[in-house]
């Protein structure tokens, strides 16, 4: 029972930090219609940023209780790429997918460089940082109090994005803007501030993740490109564009990587891909999407 | 009797690759294989991108194919007539497209994209995980085969690569671009580009829809096997980096350097990324960045790719001369 449980929590954790990547992923689809490869990269840069910060905060000697709020700030901070990679976007919106696709496969290819050149080829890691606030332990059960307070701010930041997107008017604007970019615009909406900001916010989350998610895995040069393609496995399942399906595919896809790594290993990989590709044949438009049609 | 330009293209094209073993050092015709192999599979992947407009972002699936079922031929089996293998990738590609493809071809866009890719992914890993059919990471021989039921035991491999068999797999890729060529420019060519510009309007004019797509698909399954299988001869290894969705991606960015608009656009792009790969990573560990760059600025800038480029070029020319 108490392995059972610690499957579950590790499968959750898991699913928390593929939540916030795809919950990224989601937003600049859902109002800007790209495909953004890039979600991984940024997912990446805030890993290697986080990695950095952590060293310094420790030579420096902060106390560790800013280490949790020091990484979702820094996640924040690496925002500022945002802007000017939208800028760069721009080109390519009403274009051809496989433009859009292309072009953000192109970000991959670079950042991939530009970590290799800062951090170096080899992965990077911090020797048992998950470790700072702690282990809970009831019998055989344990779990690193960081991966809860991680699994709660991925709470906290679904639920403000969906009081965000649901309850404020710039939400409002956002999910108009996404229906129908031509009427909003028409309506007085600046739509190059609002495409500015949706990828901001996309990239910040992304860069979030990353940045919680250090202090418990290594950061390496491979991160990028494994976590998208599991990101996009996400949102496929969920359904591309919404958040509730963004959710509910993290979770899917979490808990079943952490009970078949444990029970299948072999199909650890091989079981998301099937029910990918379960849903895009039944229900093509995800568990939570709009009928394509 | 006209001679059509294309024809023009594509004979100086074959003279200078037939020539150029003679001109350059081995170490460069041996380069010119993974060309070959590229430009076969794009072939195959154009037919389906620029004529009939599905983008397949699992397309390295189909390299694997021919690589794994080389190396399963000639590595297990013991057979060593690289044509047999040849032949037989490709007809059993084909036959794991059929219903592959049946699943696909409903689709059109990102959503296509998105299927082929989880496709692709699910190969991979069943590549990856199960190692003691496919050899995990470290993946599976391709031992050395027969040409043409020639061995050329007198060559080392270098040798074999860079001689007999650079001329060999020019010959395919010879054969498949006349194959090619006479598919699209047949009423079944015709057929596919009427779904690509406009799918509806085709399905009312009575064009199976479905089963077009589905035929295009098959198709550029077997060439993407059979570029497959001369890369893994090439290496002599089939493994699974050659099936990740990067690869896919890799092929994608071939097919826009060359300029999927053309019939020659995949084969200029396979040329291109060829040799800038090889010499970008002679010339600095940060290749990646610079190829990125590129392909953004051909996203930007030339969407046509270098086929584009070269008749802008070519337009302005006659105009000046005329």
């Amino acid at each position: 029972m108490a392995a059972f449980a610690n499957i579950l929590v590790g499968g959750v954790f898991h699913a928390a930090v593929l939540f916030l990547v795809a919950a990224g992923l989601q937003l600049v689809f859902g109002v800007q219609k790209i495909v953004n490869l890039a979600c991984g990269s940024f997912y990446a840069l805030g890993a290697y940023f986080g990695i950095t910060f952590i060293q310094y905060a420790t030579q420096l000697g902060i106390s560790p209780w800013l280490i949790l709020p020091g990484l979702i700030i820094s996640g924040i901070l690496l925002g500022f790429i945002g802007p000017p990679i939208e800028r760069m976007l721009r080109s390519v919106y009403g274009r051809d997918e496989s433009f859009q696709l292309l072009l953000t496969f192109a970000l991959v290819l670079m950042f991939q460089d530009v970590f290799k050149f800062v951090w170096g080829a080899n992965p990077r890691a911090l020797d048992s940082a998950y470790l700072i606030y702690g282990i809970i332990r009831t019998g055989d059960f344990s779990v690193p109090v960081y991966n809860l307070l991680v699994i709660a701010a991925a709470v906290v930041t679904a639920a403000g994005l969906g009081a965000f997107l649901q309850r404020t008017n710039y939400g409002r604007i956002l999910r108009a803007t996404a229906e129908n970019r031509d009427m909003a615009e028409a309506l007085g909406v600046d739509v190059r501030r609002i495409y500015s900001i949706v990828f901001t916010l996309g990239a910040v989350l992304g860069t979030t993740a990353g940045a919680l998610v250090v202090p418990t895995a290594a950061a390496s040069l491979d991160m990028a490109i494994e976590f998208v393609i599991e990101a996009f496995a996400v949102v496929v399942i969920g359904g591309l564009g919404s958040m509730r399906g963004a959710l509910v595919g993290a979770l899917i896809v979490g808990l079943i990587r952490a009970y078949s790594i444990v029970f299948f290993p072999e199909l650890e990989v091989l079981a998301i891909y099937m029910i990918v590709i379960a849903v895009l044949i039944f229900r093509p438009a995800g568990l939570f999407g709009r009928s394509l049609a | 009797m006209k001679v059509s330009p294309a024809a023009i293209v594509a004979l100086c094209g074959t003279c200078a690759l037939a020539l150029l073993p003679a001109v350059v050092p081995p170490y460069y015709a041996g380069l010119m294989i993974p060309f070959f192999g590229y430009a076969i599979a794009l072939l195959g992947f154009n037919l389906l991108f620029g004529y009939t407009g599905q983008l397949s972002f699992g397309h390295a699936m189909f390299l694997g194919f021919g690589a794994y079922g080389a190396a399963v031929m000639s590595g297990v089996l013991g057979i060593k007539s690289f044509e047999l293998v040849l032949l037989t990738v490709m007809v059993a590609s084909a036959a794991i497209a059929l219903p592959m493809g049946l699943l696909c071809v409903r689709y059109v866009g990102i959503f296509f994209g998105m299927l082929t890719l989880a496709f692709g992914m699910l190969f991979h890993s069943f590549l990856f995980k199960f190692y003691s059919v496919t050899g995990g990471d470290s993946g599976m021989r391709v031992p050395r085969m027969n040409i043409l039921g020639l061995e050329f035991a007198q060559y080392n491999k270098i040798e074999f690569l860079a001689g007999p068999f650079y001329y060999y797999c020019l010959g395919i890729l010879v054969v498949a671009g006349f194959v090619m060529w006479r598919i699209v420019h047949s009423p079944f060519g015709l057929h596919l580009r009427t779904i690509r510009d406009n799918a509806r309007k085709a399905e009312y004019l009575g064009v199976h829809v479905h089963r077009f797509r589905l035929a295009a698909f098959v198709i550029s399954a077997a060439f993407g096997a059979a570029g497959g299988a001369i890369l893994g001869f090439r290496i002599g290894l089939a493994d699974p980096e050659l099936v990740y969705w990067t690869q896919s991606g890799q092929l994608v960015f071939m097919a826009v350097l060359g300029g999927f608009a053309n019939f020659f656009g995949p084969i200029i792009g396979a040329l291109t990324f060829t040799l800038l790969q090889d010499q970008l990573q002679s010339l600095t560990e940060y290749w990646r960045f610079v190829l990125g760059a590129i392909l953004a600025l051909i996203v930007i800038g030339f969407p046509e790719g270098i086929a584009g480029l070269a008749n802008d070029l070519w337009r302005r020319l006659a105009r000046r001369v005329a």
